[in-house]
């Protein structure tokens, strides 16, 4: 079988997940699995258990310094911290709360496979955006998504209309330049 | 202070209103976690922080035009006595948390109590909106409302894959919670609530009691409310949650015409003891009030018991509560104190009869 990912390597992992009820497989190779999130290594640092209770404890129980952890990461002093607010990953772990907005970037990856597992596999937001600051986030998926049907237009040889089209997307690309020096962006 | 008028505190105005299948949903509720950009949060403890979004807060949003919705009171917690913060948290005006770190803690609240907007919760905003009975659409336009407008003075801390930025992982994404309050006594007692609540959980919705995490299903009341934020758009997961909510509500509706088929004098048996309790207890702890009230409750929406308003389950359910009892006291009562003056303040609501 297939990685169902890569569609190169052979997939050595089966996953089984529940979302909202309805049961989904998938099979990974293992770099796949490892890039998606769906596994993590000790010498990062941590497992999905430590980092299940490290979110969901509230005793002050230094779970960080548990099991396998614990071997691989003595006394780390170099560890993850964020560099606006100051919270380490381990602090993080251990209140399961972020300190700043910045926090997300700061930990980086380490926080996918807890997102994942807290919003049944979801990791990307789909609902409302700002409506003021937003305004070129939502011209910006408009526009991404009129790029992809360019695409299709130019693989169906429908030239004419790939042409009008190219066109609304320069004229909006260009409008939206304005909304991101706007300030729009956040 | 006059009893009456004591109700009139304990019930939200907005309670009062008549709502779709008001008579098995007490409430529909959205809200929604929002922080500034560039601000930590208030869970960093960080003071400078805290201060300065208070501040904002106070400058930007108090006395000033909020297009058409009702005024905002602002409430700092620091100026309310624990009495006072207690009676909000029992109306569902503010949560535990906001108690426990009130020193730059406030709330904005519309005067008919619909609306409060918690700031420096866990997240500098907590937008929160009460609808009576099925309503979270309704609910959700509101906040959405709420939400553009505060918007439009400040830049929210937004992340274009991963939505809203809250302080917990839970949160992320909508930042929407959106929860209904149930009344099920017949699910419970023909058991077959047990039942159903795993069930709820494996679509991704959470069963509580009435005061939230961790508290118990208090008088056969039950807060049903959306797990995830993530993935799901904010009309999607309010529609999935009306739909549950409504098969709840036939389910609830089939049991209660299954028990007064069965049984019709055990059912009256019962109605009729609780309010035998109720109107004559001397001494009576919370938890017996509570299903002494949802007894009453089940028998004056099957016609048992006529000549009292069906608003008397949300009346002294928040009427019973610690804090009010205490703000009704006008002083600090200990848990044996409390117990005498619940059973005294049910006696006389009923004899109100209205």
């Amino acid at each position: 079988m297939e990685c169902q990912e890569c569609h190169k390597r052979k997939a050595t992992l089966h996953f089984k997940h529940i979302i909202n009820g309805q049961e989904a497989k998938i099979s990974l190779c293992e770099m796949c699995a490892k890039k998606k999130g769906y596994i993590t290594y000790p010498e990062e640092g941590f497992s999905l258990n430590d980092l299940l209770s490290g979110l969901f404890q509230t005793e002050g129980l230094n779970l960080g310094s548990t099991g396998t952890a614990k071997a691989n990461q003595p006394k780390h002093p170099q560890e993850v911290r964020c560099s606006s607010c100051g919270r380490t990953f381990t602090e993080f772990k251990k209140a399961g709360k972020f300190g700043c907005a910045d926090c997300y970037a700061s930990f980086g990856s380490k926080v996918e496979p807890i997102l994942r597992r807290v919003h049944a596999g979801n990791t990307k937001h789909t609902g409302k955006i700002p409506k003021r600051a937003g305004k070129y986030i939502q011209q910006k998926q408009l526009i991404s998504s009129h790029k992809e049907k360019l695409k299709k237009l130019i693989e169906e040889e429908e030239f004419e209309k790939a042409a009008v089209l190219r066109d609304k997307i320069r004229e909006l690309e260009k409008a939206n330049n304005h909304n991101k020096e706007a300030g729009g962006n956040t | 202070m006059t009893l009456e008028s004591f109700i009139n505190e304990a019930i939200s105005p907005w309670m009062l209103e008549d709502g779709p299948d008001k008579d098995i949903v007490m409430s529909s509720r959205v809200r929604l976690a929002r922080n500034f950009a560039n601000k930590l949060y208030p869970t960093s403890g960080n003071k400078e922080a805290l201060q300065e979004v208070l501040q904002f807060v106070k400058h930007s949003y108090i006395d000033q035009d909020n297009s058409g919705q009702q005024p905002l009171a602002f409430l700092p917690m620091k100026n309310l006595n624990m009495i006072e913060k207690l009676v909000l948290v029992e109306k569902h005006l503010i949560s535990p948390h906001l108690i426990k770190h009130s020193d730059y803690a406030a709330v904005l609240l519309s005067e008919n109590e619909q609306t409060s907007i918690m700031v420096n919760e866990e997240d500098h905003l907590r937008i929160q909106v009460y609808y009576p009975g099925l309503q979270l659409d309704k609910a959700l336009e509101e906040a959405y409302y709420l939400d553009d407008w505060l918007e439009e003075k400040a830049d929210y801390a937004f992340n274009e894959t991963k939505g809203y930025l809250t302080s917990c992982p839970t949160n992320i994404g909508t930042g929407m919670r959106a929860s209904i309050m149930m009344h099920l006594p017949a699910l419970v007692l023909t058991k077959q609530i047990n039942r159903l609540i795993p069930a709820i959980n494996q679509l991704g919705l959470v069963v509580r009691g009435i005061y939230g995490e961790g508290s118990e299903a208090r008088g056969n009341i039950f807060q049903i409310s959306n797990q995830i934020t993530l993935g799901k758009s904010e009309e999607d997961i309010v529609e999935d949650l009306e739909s549950i909510v409504h098969q709840l509500v036939e389910h609830e509706r089939m049991a209660r015409k299954y028990i007064y088929e069965q049984s019709e004098i055990g059912l009256e048996d019962r109605v009729f003891r609780s309010y035998g309790t109720l109107k004559n207890s001397r001494i009576i702890d919370s938890k017996e009030a509570s299903i002494c009230i949802s007894n009453l409750r089940l028998g004056i929406d099957l016609g048992i018991i006529e000549n009292i308003s069906e608003n008397i389950l949300n009346e002294l359910m928040v009427l019973t509560q610690p804090g009010f009892l205490q703000h009704y006291a006008n002083k600090a009562l200990r848990s044996d104190e409390r117990d005498i003056r619940r059973a005294s303040i049910i006696r006389e609501r009923l004899n109100l009869k209205k």
